[in-house]
């Protein structure tokens, strides 16, 4: 790769002066320059393409670009027909994908084509027919020079003079504070971005005496439903799937019951705030909040599907694995006069995650 | 009546009258006790027991003890009932291959009519669930749509929004639902087969487990649902879209770039 004929301009200026001494047969220069093993070879010589040399070689090149933006064209044709032709529900077979969406199918290909040919098209027009010689751009010192620099100071020092911003000082001081106060205002304004949390986590619907409503069939939970082993889930009387704040409050009230022996429960205030081993967690994750109730009975652990925190229903919802820092809120519960269960207050710290430490 | 009375007091007499009180005794008895048909079914019932045990003795005793007690190797199965073993043995699970974090799928060894026996004799044992009726776990007619809402709030968390199942803690996983029989998902909500917890009546009556039934064969019948995407990757969610997204989608685009680079537009090539 011989760099002899490239133009003085194109290279960099070390190795420009190097071999413009060696042309000029200075061998110290010379040494200089090949002992040098990182020594930048420069751009190599431009080599012309087929198009650059026969124009019947370009024109096929123009066709080729051409058709391939003809294709996009007709792609998208295709993509205005098929919306208008196909019906949404409207199934096909086609191999290997099985059985989908003639709809879907049909305009995913021809808006892929479309920008496929759009693509191919720029791609192969560039590489056959712009120009391909390459440009070096050489970087410029971005220090001013001298003399800029002397002027910018005597504008300053005049503006400073005319001005008085450096003598009278009371005018300085209080502009600096007017500028300091303004952005107060859009600091505040923040404050309207949305109502403050205020108490709202640290609270839930359950309170003392709320029955434990079965969220599969409606009814109050009876301490014989649920068998050892069982699983079930249960909101606060009261509450309804069709509510306004029904999400809302579910998120925090999802209660998860399951019945352990009360001779495997190691924890000793859950025990206590069980009613004859059955226990009520929330079904919140205490990391970042995702519905956990991946329960596996014999082990009688919880796994949480978002980041495999695992806690250890037998022994106080303790955090067993994964990045969950505190143990699942326990819910402590009761029967009242009719035999259901029910609960005997609300959660005694914050549901799901963790925030400021729950201060 | 002269003479029988004259009689009474005949060296006989006492024989006659123990006579006349044994033939009423039988033939009350005769009249009043249970027909012979229930008879028939309390044998072929303690028949099937008894071929039950038999199976269980060479089958079973050697992890779950000699009389269902469990061992070190096996859970007690008193108490556990008839569902537990049918849906247990009908699917294969058990007799276990080799102990592990779960026992999985296999074909069934035992016949019907043996697993019937072998359930008679473990239900002796204890009350537990009962196997199913048709009439019980036939989603003829359920909702599909409350299915669903069931699905999604007490089985989904572990079987997946589309009943493809996935992987629990230690090695342990929810099994796909793809080609389960009606009667054995109703009997794996009933009993809480291995870590599954169960699903009581009281929890979820049988009605809901109809529904939910329902929807798990409408989810799995092509005719019913379809995924209009098509190529559903197992139906596992982002982990196997995500790969095939990095793995095929930006294999492709790399290996376009690779080819446009690698093949020179000059005349000659170097």
């Amino acid at each position: 790769m011989s760099s002899q004929d490239i133009p003085e301009e194109n290279l960099p200026q070390e190795q420009g002066a190097a071999h413009g001494a060696a042309g000029h047969g200075s061998t110290a220069v010379a040494q200089r320059a090949d002992d040098n093993p990182f020594a930048d070879p420069g751009l190599p010589a431009h080599k012309p393409r087929i198009q650059d040399i026969d124009e019947r070689a370009a024109k096929r090149s123009e066709r080729a670009v051409a058709l391939m933006f003809t294709l996009s064209m007709l792609a998208t044709v295709g993509f205005i027909a098929c919306f208008v032709i196909f019906p949404v529900d409207k199934l096909v077979y086609i191999w290997p994908f099985g059985r989908v969406s003639a709809l879907n199918f049909s305009l995913g290909l021809t808006l892929g084509a479309a920008l496929f040919f759009i693509g191919a098209g720029a791609v192969h027009w560039a590489r056959t027919l712009m120009s391909d010689q390459e440009i070096a751009a050489e970087r410029h010192p971005i220090e001013a020079a001298p003399e800029v620099k002397a002027q910018v100071m005597a504008d300053w020092a005049a503006g400073n003079e005319e001005s008085g911003f450096g003598r009278r000082k009371l005018v300085r001081n209080t502009m600096f504070g007017a500028m300091a106060l303004v952005p107060l205002a859009g600091v505040v304004l923040l404050r309207d971005l949305g109502p403050l949390p205020e108490k709202k986590l640290r609270t839930t619907l359950w309170a003392k005496g709320k029955q434990l409503i079965n969220m599969n069939t409606m009814e109050p939970l009876r301490p014989e439903d649920i068998t050892v082993g069982s699983l079930v889930f249960a909101m606060p009387e009261g509450l309804g799937y069709d509510d306004h704040e029904f999400q809302k409050e579910i998120a925090k009230a999802a209660l998860m019951i399951v019945r352990i022996r009360p001779d495997d429960i190691k924890d000793k205030r859950e025990l206590e705030w069980s009613h004859e081993g059955i226990v009520a967690f929330s079904k919140i994750c205490t990391h970042v909040g995702c519905p956990i109730s991946l329960y596996e009975q014999q082990t009688h652990h919880v796994l949480c599907p978002c980041h495999q925190s695992t806690f250890d229903l037998a022994d106080g919802a303790r955090v067993i694995f994964g990045p969950a820092g505190h143990a699942l809120p326990q819910l402590r519960i009761g029967v009242n006069t009719e035999g259901n269960l029910e609960a005997l207050g609300d959660f005694a710290e914050p549901v799901g995650p963790s925030f400021w430490e729950r201060g | 009546m002269k003479k029988l009375s004259a009689r009474r007091r005949h060296p006989l007499a006492a024989v006659v009258v123990l006579l006349f009180a044994l033939a009423a005794t039988g033939g009350l008895y005769a009249a009043f006790a249970p027909a012979d048909k229930a008879q028939a079914v309390e044998t072929s019932q303690s028949l099937a027991i008894e071929e039950g045990k038999k199976l269980y003795t060479v089958g079973c005793a050697s992890c779950h003890g000699t009389g269902g007690q469990g061992t070190s190797d096996g859970p007690t199965l008193v108490g556990v009932g008839s569902a537990a073993v049918d849906f247990q043995v009908a699917t294969g699970r058990m007799p276990a291959q080799q102990p592990g974090a779960q026992v999985p799928k296999k074909k069934a060894i035992y016949s019907q009519a043996e697993i019937d026996q072998l359930a008679a004799y473990i239900a002796s044992l204890g009350a537990g669930p009962i196997t199913p009726t048709e009439k019980q776990y036939s989603p003829e007619g359920a909702d599909i749509g409350k299915g669903g809402d069931l699905f999604r709030t007490n089985c989904a968390q572990c079987h997946n929004f589309t009943g493809k199942g996935g992987a629990l803690t230690n090695g342990k996983y929810a099994p796909t639902l793809e080609g389960v029989s009606a009667k054995h998902i109703y009997e794996a909500m009933q009993t809480g087969p291995q870590n599954m917890p169960s699903f009581p009546d009281g929890v979820l009556p049988e009605k809901e487990k109809q529904d939910v039934i329902a929807y798990i064969e409408a989810m799995n019948d092509p005719d019913k649902s379809s995924s209009p995407g098509g190529l559903s990757l197992g139906g596992l969610g982002p982990v196997s879209e995500g790969l095939f997204a990095w793995v095929f989608g930006l294999g492709a685009l790399i290996a376009a770039a690779v080819w446009v680079a690698a093949h020179t537009a000059k005349a000659k090539k170097s």
